[in-house]
């Protein structure tokens, strides 16, 4: 699956409502009318929202006849806390780097005065 | 990579209703060496990466009101990136960043040292984003390329600086 699902569940959750909805998903199970109850939409509308959702792999709903509720399925957000681990080691990676410039720094922190910057190219 | 476990970790927050990343990470540093590090060109050149890249500074004028632009290079590749000082002071930078091969887009960065005391420096530093799109297209896709073959090269650096 990888980048084709991850560019859906990162659109379903670029909408703010759909955000929302997520995060009362994760407290439980909810109806699409339950789920519809805060907002000043129709049900019709949150419908659409659980399809986008759904589309996307987060949420699922059950076969149940009567109810129907929208189930979170939290191994999508695993994906995304991977993708999230790959950009915090870049990170790390950088800040390494920067470990290493500043051990070599050492003492000599006085030569240049925040505001008084030399311009200059680095060669 | 058990070689950098006992580093100081990044940490990384995306904020769920703001499109903002937080990154936290601390130094065996002085704020001012921080600061140094983030405005001498010279020295920000050497760290700042892409890793497997090199950075060559094109325009840089690291105080209040100034500018900078910078190119990451491989193999003839080019990836140009510029923005503007909007604020250097001694514990705290605010800047605009824009990637060249996306004009239109800027993130908004504010990057604060916070003295911990004994030579110690906690960062933080803000990204504030477009739009949630942006933010997690940054997230997923990394801007930086090439993180597979650095780690090797980065040990080696870190080694022979320490």
């Amino acid at each position: 699956m990888a980048e084709d699902q991850l560019s859906r569940v990162f659109a379903a959750l670029a909408d703010p409502t759909r955000r929302d909805m997520v995060a009362r998903l994760a407290a439980g199970d909810a109806t699409v009318g339950e789920l519809a109850d805060p907002y000043d939409v129709s049900v019709q509308a949150v419908s659409k929202h659980v399809k986008v959702l759904a589309d996307a792999g987060l949420v699922s709903q059950t076969k149940d006849a009567q109810r129907r509720p929208c189930h979170l399925e939290a191994e999508v957000f695993d994906l995304m806390t991977k993708w999230i681990e790959r950009y915090r080691r870049q990170a790390q990676e950088r800040y390494e780097r920067l470990d290493a410039v500043l051990a070599e720094m050492g003492g000599d922190e006085a030569r240049s005065k925040p505001g008084h910057l030399e311009q200059g190219a680095a060669s | 990579m058990n070689a950098t476990s006992s580093r100081h970790q990044v940490s990384i927050e995306a904020d769920p209703s703001l499109p903002i990343i937080r990154i936290t990470r601390d130094f065996d540093a002085t704020p001012a060496q921080l600061l140094r590090a983030h405005t001498e060109p010279e020295l920000f050149a050497r760290w700042v990466g892409p890793s497997g890249m090199t950075t060559k500074i094109l325009d840089w004028d690291a105080t209040t009101g100034g500018r900078w632009r910078y190119v990451a290079e491989r193999d003839g590749q080019e990836f140009g990136f510029h923005g503007c000082f909007h604020e250097v002071g001694a514990d705290r930078i605010v800047q605009t960043f824009t990637f060249d091969g996306q004009p239109e887009g800027v993130a908004l960065e504010t990057l604060r040292f916070e003295d911990l005391g004994d030579g110690r420096t906690r960062l933080h530093a803000q990204s504030l984003v477009d739009s949630f799109e942006d933010r997690d297209q940054w997230l997923a896709s990394g801007m930086e390329t090439g993180i597979d073959e650095g780690y090797t090269k980065l040990d080696a650096l870190i080694a022979e600086l320490r």
